[in-house]
């Protein structure tokens, strides 16, 4: 990996309206020099407003953007020296792919040779040197977005945005693209922000996720830290799948069907509380024809995901999910009485049912 | 199996082929008859006298018909570059900024295909008469009512070319890499509506070069005015005329047609490529 060049970015207290619709409420984040922080949330969240304000493409209503240490808030797009690959195929389809990669440099007075050559060796970092001469319409979907990705970068910006740029393509292109945009941007060093829906995309390519609802940001952390301690239930349910079983606050942890677990909050009062429980924390731990408890019931669907597979079982008024590994989940087929183990994980507590 | 399906393939093909070749004549007949009538007529020679050019010779030696020309072609060019300028950037700026304004702007535009010529005669014509008294009454001035009657049809024109790309998205993306806004109307957004730009002007000057009604009745000598005026003097120098604007007119759509073959010719040259991509893979 080379060494990290780019600059800090920071979103201080971004606000948006759309009419009556609050898209950003105060938003603040700040994004270390070199550092890709993905943004992710449901749609109408606020995650791409943040993104095309950072990009210049709207107006805040109030609040700063500042890049470098430069407050760029009142900065036309055109002036701001950022870098975007959208969504939508943007490709200028009266260019060939050269073309598209030189046309930033081509704004910035750069010579026509060292704009070829610069076009050039930028589709050679995305691995697209042999389609220099090929329109959009002649390439597939992850080949127009890995020459965005070029034309992005040929212009060497300070920030690089990506907006959903992978949810256009098929999932086996999409997680190869995903794979080199992260090498491409640690090569380059720069610092990056990644909007997207899909959380598995978010947690595999970020140093940070920010979770984002109504308009606010509700964890940024790591990838780890917010799949696995999950700062709000909004987050435990929205990153990864959650079992959501009713239990009592008290002892400092929580009583769920007989197990006690510890707590990600601290000073929750004692009390009936739903645990947020993940798949991967329920094990199977026997047969459950020979005993009867709170966490004994029949597999009702057995979901297979490959290495794992997903086990749903009916424990009389709840379903829960428990993730094991393939092998462990084929001995227990649909129907058969099992008996469940809950991992004694953190686990967060949510009072609205 | 397969001797069959190709045979199939090649009887739908022979059939269609056919179909196509009917059609050609039929539109062909249906076009050239007229013409080649009215050639005929402009060409008799007076009484027994032997067929003659002499109406088309004559065309020149009629002042007030080639001024008449002159006026029209000027006033085609000035009607389609206002067309133009006005139509482009506000079509474009509508779909960007304003979307809500677009059904709006489309109502506008379309509103001179529903009132008929000798309305908007009526309309314009104090206007004109304040307009000849204070400022010029030249012939040229026609070119802002001609503005209005081809507006309809150069909006239908240009909407279709801005509805076959992402205006949004191209316009962000050329503005994300420093293009100032005219620069992103001038290198992507018109480079790919070029087609629908030509549409639009060729529909701009076939109907200023037959336009008749506003310029007879606001009292202006263009060329459809001269033909007429012409016609009760020399029928045959007005018909050799009328033939001529004819073939302009069927001259500059071939012109238009061969300017979009030679761009598709050009770009399948540059990438050695005709069809869709084989073997393009992520």
């Amino acid at each position: 990996m080379t060494e990290r060049s780019g600059v800090e970015v920071r979103l201080e207290n971004l606000q948006r309206r759309y009419g009556a619709v609050v898209a950003l409420d105060g938003l603040s984040l700040t994004i270390a020099p070199g550092e890709l922080v993905a943004l992710l949330g449901p749609s109408g969240c606020g995650k791409t407003t943040a993104l095309r304000l950072l990009a210049g493409l709207e107006d805040a209503d109030g609040g700063r953007v500042v890049v470098g240490g430069n407050d760029v808030t009142g900065l036309p797009a055109n002036r701001r020296n950022v870098g975007m690959v959208f969504q939508a195929y943007s490709l200028f389809p009266h260019m060939v792919a050269w073309e598209n990669v030189a046309f930033g440099l081509q704004m910035r007075k750069v010579g026509a040779a060292e704009r070829k050559k610069r076009a050039l060796e930028t589709l050679e970092l995305v691995g697209l040197d042999r389609y220099a001469n090929r329109y959009a319409s002649q390439m597939s979907g992850g080949q127009q977005q890995r020459v965005a990705l070029a034309r992005a970068l040929a212009i060497r910006p300070q920030v690089l945005l990506l907006d959903e740029p992978l949810s256009a393509l098929d999932a086996k292109v999409r997680g190869r693209l995903r794979d080199e945009i992260r090498r491409i941007q640690l090569e380059v060093g720069i610092t990056t922000l990644f909007v997207t829906h899909d959380q598995e995309e978010a947690l595999a390519i970020a140093d940070r996720v920010g979770v984002m609802q109504s308009g606010k940001l509700e964890q940024l952390d790591s990838p780890v830290a917010v799949y696995s301690r999950p700062a709000t239930p909004f987050v435990a349910d929205f990153v990864g799948l959650t079992n959501r079983i009713p239990g009592e606050v008290k002892f400092g942890g929580v009583e769920v069907r007989g197990t006690q677990l510890p707590l990600v909050q601290k000073d929750v009062p004692a009390g009936a509380a739903i645990a947020l429980v993940r798949p991967e924390a329920v094990t199977i731990t026997g047969d459950g024809d020979a005993s009867s408890g709170p966490l004994v019931g029949t597999v009702i669907a057995v979901a297979f995901l490959g290495a794992t597979s997903r086990v749903t079982v009916d424990l009389g008024d709840i379903t829960v999910l428990a993730q094991l590994p393939t092998s462990d989940a084929a001995e227990h087929p649909a129907g058969t009485k099992v008996k469940l183990a809950l991992r004694p994980d953190p686990v967060l507590v949510d009072r609205h049912e | 199996m397969a001797a069959v399906t190709r045979g199939i393939q090649q009887t739908r093909r022979i059939k269609l082929e056919a179909f196509r070749a009917v059609v050609f004549v039929a539109a062909g007949i249906f076009f050239l008859v007229p013409i080649g009538a009215m050639f005929e007529f402009s060409t008799r020679g007076a009484g027994d006298q032997p067929r003659t050019l002499a109406a088309w010779q004559s065309i020149g030696t009629y002042p007030d018909l080639v001024a008449a020309i002159i006026a029209s072609l000027e006033l085609a060019a000035i009607t389609t570059v206002a067309m133009l300028v006005l139509l482009v950037p506000t079509m474009v700026w509508v779909r960007l900024k304003l979307p809500r304004l677009r059904r709006i702007v489309e109502f506008i535009c379309l509103l001179p295909l529903t009132i008929p010529a000798i309305v908007l005669v009526v309309g314009l014509f104090p206007l004109y008469n304040w307009m000849g008294n204070n400022f010029s009454d030249s012939i040229l001035t026609l070119a802002f009512a001609y503005l209005v009657l081809v507006l309809p049809y150069s909006y239908r024109a240009l909407d279709v070319g801005l509805a076959a790309i992402d205006v949004k998205t191209l316009s962000e993306a050329a503005r994300s890499l420093g293009a100032s806004w005219l620069t992103v109307m001038w290198r992507v957004i018109v480079p790919n509506i070029s087609g629908a730009i030509l549409n639009a002007a060729f529909l701009s000057v076939a109907l200023v070069l037959g336009e008749y009604t506003l310029a007879n009745n606001l009292l202006y000598n263009n060329l459809q005015v001269e033909i007429a005026m012409l016609g009760r003097a020399n029928a045959g120098v007005s018909i050799a005329v009328a033939v001529a604007s004819l073939l302009f007119a069927f001259a500059v759509l071939i012109a238009i047609s061969f300017v979009g073959r030679s761009r598709r010719v050009r770009k399948e040259a540059i990438t050695g490529l005709t069809g869709p991509l084989q073997g393009a893979s992520s």
